[in-house]
């Protein structure tokens, strides 16, 4: 009976991580891509296909990275595969949860905050460093936009000093490719460093359950599927972040957005060599308002900027928080049952919240609308605060296009300003 | 505990300027020196790739740009290019 439980969780721990995986590549598409797409550099599908291949690609270079989870966060000790699973459940349902707002949060600061939380069930207050988690985690939040705001912002300025009186076509065509190739190598490194977390922990979770030697490498179907998870997360695109990151944020030229990209490619490269490891999601997000920031005449959207940092700061103790709540159900039902109930819950409450997402869709079609605050940010302020306050503007949509995605709302493209007769969406076209 | 790595921070940030800055601003500069002599008005006026297309008769104010703007467009990309090489050569090499 013991080895049967032991199977199954070592099996739930595996897909689970897969599933982190999943929804890292998913949440972190925009911290290379949105630019790109926003300044339509690239089209939207090609712009996450690119990045999804270069993650994949990225998997494979390098598998420098030790097999450890929230390495001198919580005390490596005790780790189990309980602990591990749930740590893993609080860090989907945060990216999740921040996908559907739009928000662009660190995926490893969610497995982090849900590993922190599973411990703190599991043993209490001994098993986490504190000093750790501020060090590590909450001090390096607070720094990383600042750094990427100040390199972005010079390096805006002076893209935009240098190109005064340079014919836009020209600068266009130039930074289109500048920037296309910056975004490719932050891709590759999110590739290289991200798909690495989840092989990690999948070999853990092998050693712990007795499959492979404690001094195994990491086998070859564990690199293959995690770097697969990965790209197929990348490639569907969390096109709610792309947006928000590409749009909401600021309007971006070209000559912004290879700034912004290079300023992230060079950040992120540079903060690893220098041992000082920041997020690629809060080092992306800077160099975007960096990148508005130094450019003359942008405006930055500093509410969004606020919402954002405020999430940054409710990811760890929220991630947490859902870490400990399925470490308690796990040991409350205790063995197998106990296992497949988190499961279970992570399962049911993933759905839900894909459900909710496709009230109001945002994808390759109507990822580049234009922003606006009252009703762009999220969801559920649209909903839940503004009933009717001067319709959404949804931009041409291709008819075709409008089926699938839209939805109803838009009954046919062209009917200016007709108001729909949906009564939740109110939206009108604004062609 | 050092809650702060003020040296690593530091160096993070000054390399992130001149790198992360400046690979910015020498292609920026690099495509001011290649497009600099073309007047702003003329259409398609582009690079010189573009503006030495087959010498038709169409006459519009586009000028070769000098070959020291070349040569400096072309050192300018020419330190871009190495510094991606550079990324990705430590991105392969597992430095991070």
């Amino acid at each position: 009976m013991g080895a049967v439980t032991e199977t199954l969780l070592l099996a739930l721990v595996v897909v689970t991580a897969l599933a982190f995986d999943f929804t890292n590549g998913f949440h972190d598409t925009g911290n290379a891509m949105a630019t790109s797409i926003a300044t339509r550099a690239l089209k939207p599908r090609t712009a996450v296909a690119l990045s999804a291949v270069l993650n994949l690609v990225g998997a494979f270079l390098s598998l420098a990275v030790a097999a450890t989870i929230a390495k001198g966060i919580v005390d490596a000790g005790v780790i189990t595969l309980p602990v591990v699973l749930a740590g893993l459940v609080g860090g989907i349902v945060w990216n999740l949860i921040t996908w559907l707002f739009g928000i662009p949060s660190s995926s490893s600061h969610a497995l982090v905050g849900g590993m922190v939380g599973a411990v703190l069930a599991a043993v209490g207050t001994s098993g986490v460093l504190w000093s750790g988690v501020i060090a590590k985690v909450l001090v390096p939040a607070l720094i990383a936009p600042v750094v990427a705001i100040a390199v972005a912002g010079l390096g805006t300025w002076l893209v935009a000093r240098l190109t005064r009186g340079v014919p836009q076509d020209v600068t266009n065509r130039g930074f289109r490719w500048g920037q296309i190739g910056s975004a490719s190598l932050v891709s590759l490194a999110h590739g290289t460093n991200d798909a690495q977390k989840s092989m990690g922990i999948i070999l853990l979770a092998l050693i712990a359950g007795g499959a492979v030697p404690a001094d195994s490498n990491v086998p070859f179907w564990v690199i293959l599927s995690c770097a697969l998870a990965m790209a197929l997360g990348t490639y569907l695109g969390g096109w709610r972040v792309i947006r928000t990151l590409g749009k909401g944020l600021v309007e971006i030229d070209t000559r912004q957005g290879m700034a912004a990209e290079t300023s992230s490619a060079a950040v992120i490269l540079l903060s690893s060599h220098f041992g000082f490891s920041l997020s690629t999601t809060h080092v992306a997000t800077g160099s975007v308002l960096g990148s508005g920031v130094g450019m003359p005449g942008a405006k930055v959207r500093w509410s969004v900027a606020g919402r954002m940092f405020v999430a940054w700061m409710v990811t760890l103790p929220a991630a947490g928080l859902v870490g400990a709540l399925c470490h308690w159900l796990e040991s409350a039902i205790g063995g197998s049952a106990g296992t497949i109930a988190v499961f279970a819950l992570l399962v049911v409450v993933s759905a839900a919240i894909w459900l909710v997402s496709r009230r109001k869709p945002v994808d390759h079609t109507n990822v580049n609308e234009a922003w606006d605050e009252e009703k762009g940010a999220s969801v559920e302020a649209v909903a839940a605060t503004t009933g009717e306050a001067g319709g959404e503007r949804v931009g041409p949509v291709p008819a075709l296009a409008t089926a699938s995605s839209v939805g109803p709302a838009v009954g046919a493209v062209g009917t200016l300003g007709t108001p729909s007769n949906h009564a939740r969406s109110n939206r009108k076209v604004d062609a | 505990m050092n809650v702060i790595e003020w040296g690593a921070l530091g160096q993070v940030l000054v390399a992130g300027l001149i790198v992360g800055a400046g690979i910015p601003a020498l292609f920026a500069l690099g495509l001011r020196l290649l497009a600099g002599t073309t007047s702003p008005e003329a259409p398609g006026a582009t690079t010189p790739a573009g503006s030495a297309d087959g010498g038709s008769s169409r006459v519009i104010a586009i000028t070769r740009p000098s070959p020291a703007r070349i040569a400096g467009a072309i050192a300018c990309m020419g330190v871009v290019v190495g510094a991606i090489a550079f990324g990705l050569v430590f991105l392969v090499s597992g430095g991070h």
